[in-house]
Parts: structure tokens; C-alpha cells; sequence
């Protein structure tokens, strides 16, 4: 049998963790990348990443608790045996990290210091700076470098992922690979193909996610067979810098470090923010969550800051929306914290934020959703067998897929700083997985196949390119990519409604069709950057239809999808015999809905469109309560729910040995 | 800029002469392949609010029409984060290098009111118009051994204990994103030369002191010591000047050189 590969497209911070970890079982890694691995997208992670250490295990925090937050902020949507082993894992993670050589922030005595992040009430956070998904990923980077050294892993980058190569029998063995300098297409053997690749923000235009996330990859394996679950869920990050290439990402650290977050109640007051008196200033997510103040999870200070300037006409400026974020009554050694964002600020709008008050706005920020991932779950622990095949295995045999790109771990909502765990979570222990599908498989490895197979699929990706070069019409691929961005981000970001949605996906079908007619500017066959963002737009459009559609047969609000028309009325009335009766209600709904909706959407690819079904949703270790941060009557639903949930024989709350 | 009457809601150039929607000049030097001749293409855009290099691009590519009314191909240009922490979308602007995200057009009109130039790095190999091929500077990181070395990715636990200071002292260098543009300002840096050039110097020493990170400190002070090393630096301080993130490039440089000297002093002494 020759030697077995794998194939790592995408350098972030998953794709690094399990290049490294590959690489030192010693597995061979082709590692592709549209750019050098050390310019992914990971560098913009700036706040943090979570978990259980010893300082907050003091103060009541345990991995059980981390899980809780993590499935609770997410409105449980997500399986939880894979969560349940990330949050175990977090301490380990950050330990290893700790070894690789991050400069994480240090308290006087030479441990790591930590912050307080959206969504939870312990100070869980580990960073270095303010950038530390940058910092995070120089750590792989430079592992991965090591390994390269060593012979063990071969980096094409700037090289595009067109596709995986899937024999007769429908399992994958290999891909095809573009360089983006030459234009060359070809192929590569493998036995696995790992998607590593991202989120897909550019579908809205501008988003805080950096130029190359398209979800081009993940739609070119979702077109060839890879199930896309949950599109509809998509993060609105509630701080964000306004621009005309890109919303800037303003780490929720700004508020983990006690920034706060404010409109003047005059409107469009015109006065200096530093000269407007604390009376005349609303405090709205203070006001509106007492418990979790500034720090409620990201969906929610997004929906506030959405309904404060949109409902209440309070935004701070009249032409354009935005509040204050406020850093400027922080002390010196909070604010050099948070010095690698204030200078984004500064640098970017020209204004010194420790001094004058940020003005933000939500951006589209991070898919929850992605492609399909299966995982094995472990009887005995809750977690995850590991090692097991199936974990991070997707539907199609020998594709994997990890970080921003699977679907598995943040359900309707992400927590903040959750994600670089999830990434490198996810890295970690597909290695040994990994490892054990390349044993498995007893029918000689990818480069036994056919030479056939190989050349087939390089020519088909070929033609393809050879056609949309000389494709004739008159639409211009950048006009429709900003058309596209517009309407998604007007129908399926904050507020969601039917009616919009249907008119988003008949406009997604007019897109589509013009894009037939797109022309290229550009008909040259060297660093064509103009065809690459031609071909991705292609992908783009066949995502939103994916997301929008989700979003439109999803008749509840959960998490970041928010559709008002189905919202379940809250209990008010004053009488406290009527409120009950109203909490009931409020309950039962919730019951049904739950019943209904709490379920994976999953999408698969077929000519005509997305084909829509349902699968399950793992919840067996924490029942699905109702979510009631800040929300009117939270108290008396709270209470009802236990009542109800006691008597009606209820799920298993926990299985023996789980839970601290 | 914040006055008493509108706060800082207003930018400076609104009320300058290069307020929205005023026209302003962009010269490309475009250059369509590896070896080919390159040449000068210049395109007229009306200004935005907060408009910056990599919009330019794009909105060229948008519409590549010059103003001698010929039809163009979009400008090839680098760019990933667009927030200046990849290091991708590094050119020279106005004769400066930098990157082309964090460029704010109404600053490079203050500059330069009669347009805006962009050029490619000088010191790399063009792939095309704005792209280059800074592979070297990866190269690089592999000789000085970037990386600290481990046992193994299992779990054994915390990594050492790390003072405040040491934090503070290693963070900065460690914020380099490989971008090149000491590389670029950098007299002895050339590809006639073999001198690997501050931003590797400078990780060297982001190394060397990490408790783990020291055990393979010789083998990097062995190659600032020898060919292509410290001695090759001219200590013209212009690395210092176009780093975008401020990171003490000469104090590094310093720190090298004291370093190599002991080095070479306990090699001779052979210990």
C-alpha cells in the first residue's frame, strides 16, 4: 500500500492544531491555504479564550458550568456530548498553549490573568493582549513550521481548494487544488481531506471576517454531497467599527475590561459624549440586564443596540446608526489591555478612544452554522470516544471538517471567546481520528486509485474555469456581489421576518440567474484575481440560498435567529394569579416550540435547491430550560418551567459520572 | 478634532478640501507578469467617508477603466484582515510602505494632494501589479528556528511561569505579522544579499530569553553570527521607523549583537 496523506485546507487556527498534532503522529499533511497559513483569519480574534481555570474553580466555575453557559447561550441547539468534551478540555488547551510559547497576560506572580466575557459571570477568559487570536495562531504557525522542517508537512499556499475527488463508491480521495500565481490546476492524492476553512461573511458584503471568507470551499463540498447544517444561524457581533470595506471588529474584551456601552437620551444629542452628564446618558444593557450588564451574550446586545437605534430613534448620529462604546473611564492599566484594539480604532477613525467615546454598530461576525460534522459519543462520560472515526467525520466518507467551517459547537449562539477553543478543540482530536480512519481503510490508499480519477476531476475544474473566462454578458461580478451583501444583510442578519425572507431568496434566484451573464474584466491566465472572486461569488450565492431558506422555514426565534412574528408573548400582568396563568402559557408555548424546532436544520445539495429536513438534537445532559436573560417575567417563567418540568417525567438531567 | 459644537462625529477632511465625492487620482505601477516590463495606469475615484487603500482597489476593480478611458484589468493586490494584523496588503504609498487597509485616502491626500501612487514592495520578487513573493522572509523564520520546542502535545500541565515583565517585554516582538516592511526600508536587504534582515533578528530574540524556548538559543545565535547575520545589519534605523506595530526592532538588533559577541567569546573559550 503507498503512503497515505492528508490533505489540511485552510491554516487557521484548527487547521494549524491539526496539522501539528497530525504531523507529530507522524502522518504526511498537505496543507493548502488561499494565503500564507500565518495571514489567516484567526489573527483577527482579539478578546480571548474560555476556560474553567483555577482562580474562577474558587469562586464556584467548573467544566460543568463553562458546558451550562456554553449550550444555555447557545439556546441548545447544539449536540452537547462534543461541547461537554470542549469545555473539559479547555483548561488542558490553554495549558498546551502556555507550553507553545503564548505571551498570554500575567498577574504579578506570574500566572495567567484572565477577563470576564459575554454570556457568563466568572472571569474565564485567558488573552494575550488584544490580539490574541493573533497570538494564538503565531503558536501553530510556528509549530507547523517546525513540522515542515521535519519533512512532515508540505504547505501549498496560495493555493485554492476547488474540490474534493470522490471514487465510484462515493468516498473521498482527494482534492483539487488551484495556484492562485499560475492559475495551475491539479490534484492531489489523499485519504483524508480536511476542511478547515472558515466562516462565509463575505455572502453579506462587509462583515468583520477578513477577505477570504467566501464559504467557498465549504460550498464546493457542499455541492458535492457534504451536508450544510444550521446556515440560518449567522452572528451579529454587537461592537463593530463601520467601514467601506469592512465592519472592524471591536473585541467584546472592550466591555470585559468594563467598557460601557451608552446613547445620549436626548437623541442625536450634538453635544461632545465627554460633556453629556451621567443623568442624561442611557446605560440600555445595564438598564435592560441588571445581572450580566454589558457582558449579556452577543445576540442580545445586538437585538438592544438594533432596537435602541432603529425602535427609538436613539442613535448617536442622524445619517448613520451607531452608539457609544465607552473605554474612557477605564484606568491606564485596563485600557494598555486593550491596546491592540483601541489602535484599531484610532488608526482606522482617526480618533483616540481612550479619550472620546467609540461609535459602533452590529456586524455580521461568525457562522454557528457550517458543514454537517458527526461525532461518537462516550456512554459512559457524556463526551466523546476518543480517536473514534466519526468525530469531526462529515457525512461523506474521508471528509472532515473543523473550526468555523463544521456546524457542531456554538448551536444558535456563540459565546464570546468560545470560538478559539472550538477551533482548536476541534484540531486537536481529529488527529487521532484521523489516524484511525487512514487505518481502517483496507482497500489501498488514495494513491492506488486510478490516475483516471485524478486527471477526471482536474479537467472538470478546467472547463469550468475555461468557461467562466470566456463567458459572455453584461453583469459585472463585484455590482452583484454588493447587491447580494445588501440584501442579506437587510433580510437575514438582527430582525428576520417571512416576508422579507421570501423576497430574499426570490432576489437570491434573480442573482443566480445574471450571474450566468457575468463577464470578467480580466480574461488573463495569471494571478486572475478577478476570476477567483467570479468563481467564489458562484459559491457565495449558493450559500445564502442555503442560509436564507433555513431562515425562512424556521418558525421560532433561537439564539441569533430572531423572527419576531413568532416570538412568545411575555408575561405582564400586574395581578399575580394572571401572571401565573400567563407564565404557563409562556411555558407551554416554549414546550411546543422546543418540540418543534429544537432540531438541527439540514441542508442538502440538489439542482433545483437546498433540501431541507430535521435531525435531533443531542440534549441528554442538560434539559433545555427557557432562556431568560433579562426577559420580562423571567423570574415567574423560571419558576413555572422547574414546576411544570417536575412533573411531567422529564429527560435525564445527568448521566452517572457527569458533572462536577 | 473633537471641537465643542459636533464632537468628533465629523471627520477632519470633511471639512478639507478633499471632502466626499471629490475626485482624486490613484497611479498604479502595473506589471502583468513575473518578468515582464511594468508600466504606469492611473485612475480617477470620487472620495468616501473613511476610504482606504484596499477600497480603492476594490473599487477599481469594480470598474478598471483608467482616465485615458481604457479598459483595464482590476489591480492584483494582496489583502486578507483589511485591520492591519495579517500583514497581507504591505505596498509602497506614497513612497512609503505600508498597508494598503490602514492607509486612510484623506490622510495620503494631506501627504500628497496631487494623487496617490502605489507601487509594489521593491525588496521581493513581483508575482503581479501589487503582489509579491516574500517567501524569503518565512525562510528565514525556519533558519532562526521561530518556535519553541516541546515534548510532545499531550497534556503535562502549565507552561513555565512568566513574570509581568517578560510578558511585557516579548508580546510586542511577538506581534510581527511577517509583512515585510522593515525588509523594505532596509538598506543591506536585497536579493543580491544574504542578510536575513531585522524582522527575523527580532524573533530570534523573542525566543531566546522563553524558558522553553532557549534550549535551541545557540543554534539561532549561531546564525546571527555567521553569514548573512548581525554584522550585515548597517544600523541605519530604518526598520525601527516603518514598523507598523512599533515593535523595537533596534533595540533587538542590539540585544542580537550583544548576544552573538558572548556567543562567539564562549565558543572560542569552547563552552
Amino acid at each position: 500500500m503507498a503512503k497515505q496523506h492528508v490533505i489540511m485546507v485552510g491554516g487557521g487556527l484548527a487547521g494549524l492544531a491539526a496539522t501539528m498534532k497530525l504531523a507529530e503522529a507522524g502522518v504526511h499533511v498537505y496543507l493548502v491555504s488561499m494565503v500564507p497559513v500565518k495571514r489567516s483569519h484567526s489573527v483577527c480574534a482579539q478578546g480571548g479564550i474560555n476556560a474553567v481555570n483555577e482562580l474562577t474553580r474558587q469562586q464556584g466555575d467548573n467544566e460543568w458550568l463553562h458546558f451550562d453557559d456554553s449550550v444555555y447561550g447557545g439556546d441548545f441547539l447544539q449536540h452537547q456530548p462534543p461541547v461537554k468534551e470542549m469545555c473539559d478540555w479547555g483548561p488542558r488547551i490553554i495549558n498546551l498553549l502556555d507550553r507553545l510559547g503564548v505571551p498570554f497576560n500575567r498577574t504579578p506572580e506570574g500566572l495567567r490573568d484572565q477577563r470576564r466575557f459575554g454570556g457568563t459571570l466568572f472571569k474565564r477568559t485567558a488573552f494575550a493582549g488584544a490580539t490574541t487570536g493573533q497570538q494564538l495562531l503565531y503558536a501553530l504557525d510556528e509549530q507547523v513550521r517546525y513540522w515542515e522542517t521535519q519533512g512532515l508537512v508540505e504547505k501549498f499556499e496560495y493555493w485554492e481548494f476547488l474540490g474534493p475527488i470522490l471514487d465510484g463508491s462515493g468516498q473521498c480521495r482527494g482534492g483539487v487544488i488551484q495556484d492562485m500565481f499560475s492559475m495551475k490546476i491539479r490534484s492531489l492524492a489523499a485519504d483524508a481531506v480536511v476542511l478547515a476553512t472558515g466562516g462565509c461573511g463575505l455572502i453579506y458584503g462587509r462583515s468583520t471576517m477578513s477577505m477570504i471568507c467566501t464559504g467557498g470551499a465549504a460550498a464546493r463540498a457542499y455541492r458535492a454531497g457534504v451536508i450544510y447544517a444550521n446556515g440560518e444561524f449567522i452572528q451579529v457581533h454587537p461592537t463593530a467599527i463601520p467601514g467601506t470595506d469592512k465592519l472592524r471588529l471591536m473585541s467584546e474584551s472592550a466591555r470585559g475590561e468594563g467598557g460601557r456601552v451608552w446613547v445620549p437620551k436626548k437623541p442625536q444629542d450634538p453635544r461632545d459624549p465627554k460633556d453629556i452628564p451621567p443623568a442624561e446618558r442611557y446605560y440600555f444593557l445595564e438598564e435592560r440586564y441588571p445581572k450580566y450588564g454589558n457582558l449579556v451574550p452577543r445576540d442580545i446586545a445586538t437585538r438592544e443596540i438594533f432596537d435602541v437605534c432603529v425602535n427609538q430613534g436613539l442613535s448617536v448620529e442622524k445619517g448613520r446608526m451607531c452608539v457609544y462604546l465607552d473605554v474612557t473611564e477605564l484606568s491606564a492599566s485596563a485600557l494598555h489591555k486593550l491596546e491592540g484594539i483601541l489602535e484599531i480604532y484610532e488608526k482606522f477613525q482617526g480618533v483616540d478612544p481612550r479619550t472620546h467615546a467609540m461609535k459602533i454598530f452590529p456586524a455580521v461576525h461568525y457562522s454557528m452554522g457550517g458543514l454537517w460534522v458527526d461525532y461518537e459519543r462516550d456512554e459512559q462520560t457524556g463526551g466523546l470516544v476518543m480517536g473514534s472515526p466519526r468525530n469531526q467525520h462529515s457525512n461523506v466518507p474521508g471528509i472532515y471538517v473543523l473550526g468555523e467551517a463544521d456546524y457542531q459547537y456554538h448551536g444558535a449562539n456563540r459565546l464570546g471567546a468560545n470560538s478559539l477553543l472550538s477551533c482548536i478543540f476541534a484540531g486537536l482530536i481529529v488527529a487521532p481520528s484521523i489516524e484511525n480512519w487512514l487505518k481502517s481503510l483496507k482497500k489501498g490508499s488514495a494513491e492506488d486509485q486510478p490516475v483516471s480519477l485524478f486527471d477526471g476531476a482536474v479537467q472538470g475544474h478546467q472547463k469550468r474555469m475555461d468557461e467562466l473566462i470566456a463567458n459572455q454578458g453584461n453583469e459585472n461580478p463585484y455590482k452583484l456581489h454588493e447587491e447580494l451583501g445588501d440584501w442579506m444583510t437587510r433580510c437575514v442578519t438582527v430582525v428576520r421576518n417571512n416576508k422579507d425572507l421570501t423576497a430574499c431568496l426570490d432576489k437570491v434566484d434573480e442573482l443566480e440567474a445574471r450571474y450566468k451573464n457575468v463577464a470578467l474584466s480580466d480574461k488573463s491566465n495569471w494571478t486572475n484575481q478577478n476570476f477567483s472572486f467570479t468563481r467564489a461569488l458562484g459559491d457565495m450565492i449558493c450559500l445564502a440560498r442555503v442560509i436564507t431558506k433555513g431562515a425562512l422555514l424556521r418558525n421560532e426565534c433561537r439564539g441569533a435567529h430572531y423572527k419576531p412574528e413568532f416570538q412568545i408573548k411575555s408575561p405582564d400582568a400586574d395581578d399575580p394569579a394572571k401572571l401565573r396563568q400567563q407564565a404557563e402559557t409562556w411555558c407551554r408555548a416554549f414546550k411546543e416550540q422546543t418540540d418543534k424546532w429544537l432540531k438541527t436544520t439540514i441542508a442538502r445539495h440538489a439542482p433545483e435547491g437546498p433540501q431541507i429536513t430535521y435531525e435531533d438534537v443531542d440534549t441528554s445532559l442538560i434539559p433545555p430550560r427557557p432562556r431568560t436573560y433579562g426577559l420580562k417575567g423571567a423570574e415567574i417563567i423560571e419558576k413555572t418551567w422547574k414546576e411544570m418540568t417536575k412533573t411531567t417525567p422529564a429527560r435525564k438531567a445527568q448521566t452517572a459520572g457527569v458533572g462536577a | 478634532m473633537a471641537t465643542a459644537t459636533h464632537g468628533h462625529s465629523k471627520h477632519p477632511h470633511e471639512e478639507h478640501a478633499h471632502a466626499n465625492g471629490r475626485k482624486f487620482t490613484v497611479r498604479v505601477l502595473r506589471q502583468e507578469m513575473a518578468h515582464s516590463g511594468s508600466h504606469w495606469e492611473t485612475f480617477e475615484l470620487p472620495h468616501e467617508e473613511g476610504m482606504n487603500i484596499t477600497t480603492v482597489l476594490q473599487r477599481i476593480a469594480a470598474n478598471p477603466v483608467t482616465t485615458d478611458h481604457e479598459q483595464t484589468t482590476p489591480v492584483a493586490y494582496d489583502a486578507c484582515c483589511l485591520e492591519e494584523v495579517c500583514g497581507a496588503c504591505t505596498m509602497v504609498i506614497n513612497g512609503r510602505v505600508r498597508q494598503g487597509c490602514s492607509a486612510l485616502v484623506h490622510k495620503l491626500l494631506e501627504e500628497s494632494p496631487t494623487g496617490i501612487e502605489l507601487r509594489p514592495m521593491t525588496k521581493f520578487h513581483v508575482v503581479r501589479d501589487l503582489v509579491v513573493d516574500r517567501s524569503p522572509m518565512f525562510q528565514h523564520l525556519k533558519r532562526i528556528k521561530a518556535w519553541v520546542r516541546v515534548d510532545g502535545y499531550h497534556d503535562v500541565g502549565p507552561g513555565p511561569r512568566i513574570s509581568p515583565k517578560e510578558q511585557e517585554e516579548a508580546y510586542p516582538l511577538s506581534r510581527c505579522m511577517t509583512c515585510g516592511c522593515c525588509l523594505e526600508a532596509c538598506p543591506q536587504f536585497n536579493d543580491r544579499s544574504p542578510f536575513i534582515g531585522p524582522a527575523a533578528i527580532s524573533q530570534a530574540i523573542l525566543f531566546n530569553p522563553h524558558p522553553t524556548g532557549r534550549v535551541d538559543r545557540d543554534d539561532r545565535l549561531a546564525v546571527l553570527a555567521g553569514q548573512g547575520g548581525i554584522v550585515d545589519c548597517g544600523n541605519s534605523q530604518n526598520c525601527v521607523k516603518v514598523c507598523p506595530k512599533d515593535i523595537p526592532l533596534t533595540d533587538s538588533i542590539a540585544k542580537a549583537g550583544r548576544d552573538t559577541t558572548i556567543y562567539k567569546i564562549r565558543k572560542w573559550f569552547g563552552r
